[in-house]
């Protein structure tokens, strides 16, 4: 017998027992759908969790002022300005991690045209700051420099503002708008980011100088950042050492002794983005090994309809030894029907899974990128899962004795 | 008379013992055969059931292998053989035919009596052309696509007599082959059994009807393992129908 006869003989074999054959395969179906389902889902959450972390901003770290403590109630972080402009300045010339750093201050105020009104976020900061939060302009421009040093009335707003002023569609760049009854020309549009992980809508803002925001809309202590100051470490890798960085020299600044805490307080997304994407990458280990004890569990019913079939077909066996097959002749049959059971299983598993990862991955208005290296790792595995669970019942055909087979009623 | 007496004969047992183990008791299923056949003989193997005529067709068969003594097969020493050589020389040697016919159920007849050139490694094409000549033989050349569920008993046992005989043994072994059918066709089918010994197959079959046996060229009696007689005589000749 040639190798070649192996695989239709197992074939016209299985044909003869439809049913049972679907059912029997049905356990790799749903086991190898599972893995391809699963691992999909799990990549498309992955890929929404660091698709929101990049919406916030590039490697982004967030220096925040200390807090206030009076009468033992403590005032939260920011509460007490402890950040100056020479720390900002400091931040940007001395800590080499550190790409870009940016002062935010912000505040809600209404902004108003002639017939609409709008109150959002008025945030003043520096152009840096456009480039840390990973935003691009749509239309227009954003400010420059020497709008920051002329404190130019200037404004760049957030889509969602713009729309609720100027309509949808509109392009409100050129246009003056007045926010405390001072005049703001338009000069850019951001381009859309979304909703922020809590349901934040980010196009909900707008944002001028920040000079212009200390001297038009709040002032206060002239030489504290009333606000935070947001930092873009070089790489994603070096966040940590912006961070240590920053630490060491705002330390040295505010000249605190080792044993005083820090009066001030850096936020790293980097990590937090990490941390998120570590538990979504968990989440999907777990499924898939669920996944894999099922695929598990369907090699296990393929041994299990293998045997009641060896059982079944014992005369078969002995007739097929009886004119010349040899051990392993009925050996290979058997194990050609399981592998060809589980890999039939398995290409049905691919489609279903593919399918249902698709579905899911619509639903849910999430990319869908088929994983090819899942798909033929699930379609391996059921093979491997035919061949593993099918050697016992095949070795079992193989080892009857051709009298008692024939014998066998 | 066919040709062949005188050569080399093409079963020689020695001294064949089968002894199964039942809990305390031993069985001497055979006790010490010694029995030769000649190419071209037909031989009958007579005896009550019980008396051992089956295993002593199924160590001659090749399916079992004796407990001791020596059998040799078309010259060759085949009671130490492994199952794979046994299994060899079934396919190449040996054609079997069963009481109960033993065709694969749901497989049309060409594909039943294709199967000993599926495990001799033929490539189809010339499976198919021997399998299609074998059944024209057995006078059921226009049944090839039938399923054994769609043939009567007598045209099974003929497609069981096509698939013994398709790899062009040397010899035939059929047990009881007419154990499972009418008179008629059990007439039928030892005509086909003589016009295939007349055209040069040694065939030994197994029967405990006189009436059978009495087609043979030689009867054997079995008896509690040993051969107790062996007789030659002159076979009651059939011709086929038609």
């Amino acid at each position: 017998m040639h190798i070649g006869n192996v695989i239709p003989i197992a074939v016209t074999a299985l044909m003869r027992n439809k049913t049972r054959s679907f059912l029997t395969t049905l356990g790799v179906i749903i086991g190898v759908a599972s893995v391809i389902s699963m691992v999909a889902v799990g990549e498309g959450a992955k890929a929404r969790v660091s698709g929101v972390f990049a919406a916030m901003g590039t490697n982004m770290l967030i220096v925040l002022s200390g807090s206030t403590s009076m009468g033992g109630v403590s005032g939260g972080f920011g509460s007490l300005p402890t950040l100056t402009w020479e720390d900002l300045k400091a931040i940007r010339r001395q800590a080499p991690a550190v790409r870009w750093a940016a002062p935010a201050q912000a505040t809600k105020a209404t902004i108003m045209v002639e017939d609409q009104n709008w109150t959002t976020t008025i945030t003043g900061t520096s152009p840096e700051f456009f480039d840390i939060r990973n935003w691009v302009i749509d239309k227009g421009s954003l400010f420059g420099d020497s709008d920051l040093e002329s404190g130019a009335k200037v404004i760049v707003l957030g889509a969602t503002v713009a729309e609720k002023l100027f309509g949808p569609g509109t392009d409100p760049v050129g246009k003056t708008v007045r926010i405390r009854a001072v005049p703001f020309l338009v000069v850019g549009l951001l381009e859309r980011k979304g909703q922020s992980p809590m349901g934040t809508d980010y196009d909900d803002a707008a944002f001028i100088p920040v000079s212009t925001f200390q001297n038009q809309i709040q002032g206060g202590l002239q030489n504290y950042i009333a606000g935070i100051i947001a930092v873009s470490a070089i790489s994603a890798e070096d966040t940590g050492r912006a961070q240590s960085e920053i630490t060491l020299l705002l330390r040295d600044r505010h000249h605190l002794a080792a044993t005083d805490d820090d009066d001030f307080n850096i936020r790293n997304l980097t990590e937090m983005a990490n941390a998120q994407q570590q538990g979504t990458q968990a989440l999907t280990a777990l499924l898939a090994a669920i996944a894999v004890v099922s695929l598990v569990v369907g090699g296990i019913g393929i041994m299990n309809i293998m045997l009641v079939s060896v059982t079944e077909r014992t005369r078969e066996i002995g007739v097929r030894m009886a004119v010349g097959a040899k051990p392993w002749h009925v050996l290979a049959q058997f194990l050609a029907e399981a592998v060809t059971l589980s890999m039939i299983g398995g290409l049905i598993g691919v489609v279903l899974g593919s399918v249902v990862a698709r579905v899911v991955a619509t639903r849910l208005g999430w990319a869908y990128s088929p994983r090819w290296d899942m798909i033929v790792l699930s379609f391996g595995f059921s093979a491997l899962v035919g061949v593993a669970f099918g050697l016992y019942p095949a070795r079992k055909a193989s080892r009857l004795d051709p009298i008692e087979a024939l014998r066998y009623e | 008379m066919p040709d062949g007496r005188g050569a080399t004969p093409l079963v020689v047992a020695r001294d064949l013992t089968k002894i199964y183990v039942l809990g305390d008791t031993e069985l001497h299923a055979l006790d010490g055969v010694s029995l030769t056949v000649e190419q071209g003989e037909f031989l009958a193997i007579m005896g009550a059931s019980g008396s051992g005529k089956s295993t002593l067709m199924n160590v001659l068969g090749c399916l079992d292998r004796p407990t001791s003594g020596s059998y040799t097969l078309d010259g060759l020493e085949v009671s130490r053989l492994s199952r794979g050589q046994l299994a060899e020389m079934r396919n190449h040697t040996i054609g079997f035919v069963f009481q109960s016919f033993n065709l694969l159920a749901r497989t049309t007849a060409i594909e039943n009596v294709e199967l000993p050139l599926v495990y001799a490694g033929l490539p189809r094409r010339v499976r198919r052309e021997r399998a299609r000549q074998a059944l024209e033989r057995v006078g059921l050349g226009t049944r090839l696509e039938h399923r054994p569920s769609q043939l009567s008993g007598g045209q099974q046992q003929r497609v069981a007599i096509a698939r013994a005989i398709v790899n062009e043994p040397k010899l035939m072994f059929a047990d009881e082959p007419t154990g499972n059918l009418d008179t008629r066709t059990s007439v039928d089918v030892m005509a086909l059994f003589q016009t295939l010994w007349r055209a040069g197959l040694t065939i030994v079959y197994v029967t405990h009807e006189p009436d059978v046996a009495r087609y043979a060229s030689r009867i054997i009696l079995v008896r509690d393992g040993k051969i107790v007689s062996d007789t030659r005589q002159e076979p009651l000749i059939v011709n086929e129908a038609g």
